[in-house]
């Protein structure tokens, strides 16, 4: 099972190898460390969107690794890279879906994937044998609900939908009022895609939250914030206003098939101790695989073909 | 962590004071934070070394002129350099035979489709006849969001089921051009630039048919891989100019300036909110204030004065001047500033360490305090108004009582309003100078 999922992210990721290979072979592939090596590995974990913050203490952990285990070789220094950058993600815990329904929130900014990752975990759900029913509360952006819709046809799941521009907070309640009464297990509510600086379009998705709650008590349960991993640095901007606004428990990444490292997860772990639960790693339904983050470590080494 | 370049700059620079030249260790010191910011702002790091070097060089040895002190001079050397890398606005390119062809390409959930809607809108507007071209095959409900649009707007769209993008294009062509159509709009799927299969279709595109414009439309909150993803584009296809989108959010928006480098051409249009109007031309020292976190201070003007009664404000100033300033003006005046828009995006506006400490003000508080101000002016008599000082004991509780607030609340309304008074008072004495500087 492990061997299968890191073979899937590594076909996922493949396409990024064919387009940066080589850069830290060249590192890497010398024997003795320099200081040009030090540049290097700097370029690479910017360029990889860790961020100036997380990309100094990673650098001066490896320093400080350097000195004190008298590591000469470039591969020595590979392998406390990479335990370096294992070390600052967490395993995801596993997903508790105890409730009956499990209310999933699916928040996030415009463009960055939801919609599409929401289609792909109800394929993930259903071949797990669970039931599931999608809500299509985004009421706003013209052809949303019929984007979801014909997800929901094609993978053959019931679907709530909304009216264009209808009140999402009340496509919420009633796809939870409907899973109830047909005792489906799990149940997924897309929302609209909002920038975390519009502070009404936040309110409003607030209020989907707190109505998800009068539908059901503890409800959601969860709710994930979708990030596109092609973002930059606002991605901790995103996280932090999202988090504040309706308690985001988790972040799926998507479009990690992008030539994007995703490198922003670190920041995000780190600094709101938001687990990873998924990684969208294609364009194909079942190209949403749990976050792994040894392979996840590995295909960002990977990527610098060593 | 939240203090803008200048601020830094004027760190490093304490020591140097304001006599000789800049040197060359100062200048190293001074570049160290130039980086900082740029990476900062997802400026892609190859791009941002070339950058600095371009600004070291400009600045060892300048002369430190007295008007400015050397973080200004630093600042004012970055941001001419940044002005420059970021290019002059271009208008769309309407050259050419009708039907002119505008192409929108760029990565999936960059904002094409939404771009689409409102540069037809823009361009009708115009005077143009404007058709729109679904030619997105691949994301259920594309055509669909498009087909939306295009009736929201009253723009009509073609699209055709099963027929492949290049064949469409053609056919959408052949169709304006019978239709009397002046601009076309195609929307094509979102891609990778990794996606061969999907980058080699755009070149099929443009075998037939020659847009007049191919805009690469990216999203303002990219970061590093932007300069790979412009080079993948540019390869396929010859791009002509560039959309950002999402502008309406925090981003700093580096990513303009890594593109610039790679691909050269110019930026075009600014997408800056939901609304289908919400597109703007781009002005590059307002989006290099913003690159370098000193926030959108021109913006706020422009704002500003285009809400500004002038009449009204000059009225206001000269009896200002007479020390007039009575509680009529004031509310008068948080008219205006409510006139500029919700409070939240005005907050937004402010630079670095302001723009940061506005964004822990709850703009709702902010505006339920503004209404409670002008309920309690409201809830005054015009003598009281005009002459606050009658207002004892009795009348406060009247006042409260009417604007549905507490006298506690009207007394602190009645001391902002004294001091604001003082300060008025103390600005006719000493001229300008003698306000708090409100500007590092």
């Amino acid at each position: 099972m492990a061997e299968n999922l890191l073979a899937r992210w590594k076909t996922g990721l493949e396409k990024t190898r064919k387009s940066t290979f080589g850069r830290i072979s060249q590192i890497f592939g010398v024997t003795q460390i320099t200081d040009g090596t030090w540049e290097e590995l700097e370029a690479l974990l910017i360029q990889s969107d860790i961020g100036i913050d997380t990309t100094e203490k990673i650098m001066e952990e490896l320093w400080e690794i350097e000195s004190s285990a008298g590591l000469t070789r470039t591969s020595e220094l590979r392998e406390a890279l990479k335990n370096t950058l294992r070390a600052r993600l967490d395993t995801p815990p596993p997903l508790d879906l105890s409730a009956k329904p499990t209310v999933i929130l699916i928040v996030g900014v415009n463009g960055s994937g939801k919609t599409t990752t929401i289609a792909k975990l109800g394929q993930y759900f259903r071949n797990q044998g669970k039931t599931v029913l999608l809500g299509a509360a985004d009421t706003f952006r013209a052809a949303a609900v019929d984007q979801l819709q014909i997800w929901a046809d094609r993978l053959n799941l019931p679907i709530i939908s909304g009216q264009p521009n209808g009140d999402p907070g009340a496509v919420s309640y009633d796809t939870i009022q409907s899973a109830i009464s047909r005792g489906i297990e799990i149940v997924i509510i897309d929302t609209a895609g909002r920038l975390h600086t519009r502070y009404n379009l936040m309110e409003e998705l607030r209020k989907v939250y707190r109505v998800a709650g009068k539908a059901l008590d503890g409800a959601p349960h969860m709710v994930w914030l979708v990030m596109d991993a092609t973002t930059g640095q606002n991605a901790l901007q995103q996280a932090r206003a999202f988090k504040e606004a309706v308690r985001v428990t988790g972040v799926i990444l998507a479009k990690l098939d992008s030539s994007a490292r995703g490198g922003m997860a670190f920041a995000i772990q780190r600094e709101l101790n938001l687990p990873i639960y998924f990684a969208g790693l294609g364009e194909k339904l079942d190209d949403l695989t749990p976050f792994d983050p040894e392979a996840f470590v590995e295909s960002i080494l990977e990527d610098f073909g060593v | 962590m939240f203090e803008t370049l200048t601020e830094k700059l004027n760190k490093v620079f304490t020591d140097i004071g304001r006599r000789g030249k800049l040197s060359e260790a100062d200048v190293d010191a001074a570049m160290r934070e130039v980086r900082l910011a740029l990476l900062e702002a997802d400026v892609n790091y190859g791009v941002v070394k070339d950058f600095v070097s371009r600004v070291r060089e400009r600045s060892v040895g300048h002369e430190v002129s007295r008007a400015l002190n050397p973080a200004q001079q630093v600042i004012k050397i970055v941001n001419e350099e940044l002005i420059q890398t970021l290019g002059e606005p271009a208008p769309l390119n309407l050259s050419g035979p009708k039907p002119r062809l505008i192409m929108l390409v760029g990565l999936q959930g960059s904002g094409k489709t939404t771009a689409a809607g409102k540069i037809g809108r823009l361009l009708r507007s115009k005077g143009e006849r404007v058709m729109l071209v679904a030619a997105d095959p691949y994301r259920p409900a594309a055509i669909t969001q498009l087909q939306t649009l295009g009736n929201r707007l009253d723009i009509p769209v073609h699209t055709e089921a099963g027929v492949l993008p290049p064949k469409l294009a053609e056919d959408a062509m052949a169709k304006a051009e019978k239709g009397g159509f002046t601009v076309v709009i195609l929307d094509t799927a979102g891609r990778s630039q990794l996606d061969e299969a999907l980058m080699n279709e755009l070149g099929a595109i443009t075998t037939r048919v020659k847009p007049a414009e191919i805009l690469l439309v990216v999203d303002a909150m990219i970061g590093q891989e932007a300069v790979n993803i412009a080079r993948g584009f540019r390869d396929a296809v010859e791009i002509t100019g560039l959309v950002l989108t999402k502008m309406d959010g925090d981003s700093r928006g580096g990513a303009a300036i890594s593109i610039r480098s790679v691909t050269g051409v110019p930026i075009k249009l600014l997408g800056t909110g939901e609304g289908l109007d919400a597109l703007e031309t781009y002005d590059p020292g307002r989006l290099a204030s913003r690159i370098l976190g000193m926030g959108d201070m021109i913006g706020l003007i422009e704002r500003a004065e285009a809400q500004f009664d002038q009449a009204t404000a000059q009225k206001q100033a000269e009896r200002l001047m007479k020390g007039e300033f009575t509680l009529e003006d004031f509310a008068t005046q948080l008219k205006q500033l409510r006139k500029m828009g919700p409070l939240s995006q005005i907050l937004e506006m402010l630079p670095g360490g302001m723009g940061q400490m506005a964004r822990t003000v709850n703009p709702r508080d902010a505006e339920k305090q503004l209404k409670k101000t002008e309920a309690i002016i409201n809830s005054m008599t015009l003598l009281e108004r005009r002459n606050p000082k009658v207002l004892n004991a009795s009348r406060k509780r009247r006042v409260a009582l009417g604007s549905g607030t507490d006298v506690q609340d009207v007394n602190r309304l009645l001391k902002q309003y004294r001091d604001a008074q003082r300060m008025f008072k103390q600005l006719k004495k000493s001229g300008p100078r003698g306000l708090p500087k409100l500007f590092g």
